[in-house]
């Protein structure tokens, strides 16, 4: 009997075709191409929100015409990388600066990293209750390898006066209305300032696509993709706290409920979300897969956390009975997703109730129970499977 | 606001509605269901997002659900929809696409 989780958890798969009409459910979303991608789930495409499909998340690297797409506001810019500017400056900072693409790539020291991007509302589709929201199944994340320059080394070129609390980002995406909020994001200044946070313009050895933010985005390995500011346009550093929508009442989490590293953005009702929580997803075999007897198989997928590093991944095939470490593929980055697999014994008839979870070297690992949040975010419970040996 | 507009000055945009892309991606694509109040919600709606929006969170949505998210298109983002609109735009998705169970 197949759920709707695993539904979204893509049993289905490729078997969706393009031309379903988008009816009721995250499950029954077409496939579509936007220009220069390929067939992804389409969640909405106004404004753009797509996700990869599962198949897509096999590789150990995105690729970049199948990394997921997510917009909040429909006007989305084809911008001129020869004419863009960056304008670092704000209260906070000492001497303003204009930089263009070629300043960006010559005058500073090129880093490359590989990183998840991770919507925070990724998997909100599998929530119970149903929360409202673009009810993405579990491919609003994807991991690419990054390349671009320091935030911090920007920042310091433009001189971080005493008194410095935040850095605030706006991108170059515009709402349809006057009136709608930009969307604009800020970080606390010493996650501005640590060495991971980057201004990319490089994704896999390629621009940026237009869809991820050409030219230029940031890159805040670890926290969820809300602070990743595509299309960036401006950085400011400020001594006071962004008070915009986007801060104050969207990306939030109820107090206490969930790790929380943004002291000048909390209530005392809730907090930003900030770091991705330890999570993992079985790529093979897929839900309600049938599996000829004697075949070899294995389980399989991709384990991540807040760039701790993952310890280990362990995989039962008992209904969580009893629990067997996986092998870890290739250690990849501590920002990066690490692969996993487990050989799968088809050699007798019957089901098998598979179940997978990640331990972080943070000291944390995947639970049993959801933590309902009404915003749907930080689903990271175990997942479990069923496959049948024929 | 120091300077917060200085870095936009050299910049070209070519600002594009998102995007024509494949066939099936239109808002002729996208059929809610007949009742009363479908027209004024499809014409609000529509504004600013595509109209899947609205069949894919019914199943999250009852009417004080609606409520709040009719609220929250008016007052965060804008939405030029008046009183009289608002109710007719509720009373639609509160019957039509209200499947929270």
């Amino acid at each position: 009997m197949l759920r709707r989780r695993d539904l979204l958890l893509g049993v289905t798969g490729t078997a969706l075709a393009a031309g379903l009409p988008a009816s009721g459910g995250a499950d029954l979303a077409p496939l579509s191409a936007l220009p220069g991608k390929r067939p992804l789930i389409r969640r909405a495409f106004r404004p753009p929100n797509y996700e990869t499909p599962l198949a897509d998340l096999v590789p150990a690297f995105t690729p970049n015409d199948a990394f997921f797409v997510r917009y909040h506001l429909a006007l989305i810019p084809e911008i001129d990388p020869r004419t863009w500017r960056l304008a670092v400056g704000g209260a906070s900072a000492a001497h303003p600066l204009s930089l263009s693409l070629s300043n960006l790539r010559e005058d500073f020291e090129p880093v490359s990293l590989a990183a998840v991007n991770q919507c925070s509302g990724n998997r909100r589709g599998l929530f119970e209750p149903r929360v409202p929201g673009v009810q993405w199944g579990p491919g609003a994340m994807g991991n690419a390898l990054w390349r671009g320059v320091r935030l911090r080394d920007v920042l310091e070129r433009a001189g971080i006066v005493a008194g410095a609390l935040e850095v605030w980002f706006k991108g170059a995406d515009r709402p349809a209305l006057e009136a709608t909020p930009q969307f604009q994001k800020s970080l606390p200044v010493e996650r501005a300032l640590d060495d991971s946070t980057l201004i990319a313009f490089e994704m896999n050895g390629a621009p940026l696509p237009r869809w991820n933010g050409a030219p230029a985005r940031l890159i805040v390995p670890g926290w969820t993709g809300t602070y990743w500011m595509k299309h960036l346009t401006e950085v400011r550093i400020e001594p006071a706290p962004l008070a915009n929508f986007w801060m104050k009442s969207a990306y939030r989490l109820p107090a206490g409920a969930f790790p929380a590293h943004f002291a000048s953005q909390d209530t005392p009702e809730s907090v930003p979300i900030t770091e991705i929580l330890v999570n993992s997803l079985i790529t093979a075999p897929a839900a309600g897969a049938r599996l000829p007897r004697g075949q070899r198989a294995s389980v399989s997928g991709k384990a991540w956390d807040n760039g701790a590093g993952i310890e280990r991944v362990e995989v039962s095939v008992d209904g969580r009975r009893s629990w067997r470490e996986a092998a870890l593929g290739r250690d990849l980055g501590r920002y990066a997703w690490r692969e996993f697999s487990l050989p799968l014994d088809t050699s007798r008839a019957g089901p098998i109730g598979i179940a997978v979870r990640a331990v972080s070297r943070n000291g944390t690992r995947q639970p049993d129970k959801l933590t309902f949040n009404a915003a749907g975010y930080h689903d990271n419970i175990v997942q479990t499977l069923s496959v049948e040996v024929l | 606001m120091r300077g917060a507009a200085s870095g936009a000055a050299g910049l070209l945009l070519a600002l594009l509605l998102a995007p024509p892309g494949a066939a099936a991606d239109t808002e002729g694509s996208i059929h809610l269901k007949d009742g009363p109040g479908r027209e004024v919600t499809a014409g609000h709606c529509a504004l600013c997002h595509s109209l899947e929006y609205i069949p894919a969170n019914a199943p999250a949505m009852d009417r004080a659900g609606w409520q709040k998210t009719v609220q929250k298109m008016r007052e965060r983002f804008g939405a030029p929809i008046t009183d009289e609109e608002a109710k007719a735009i509720l009373d639609y998705l509160g019957t039509s696409y209200a499947g929270k169970s």
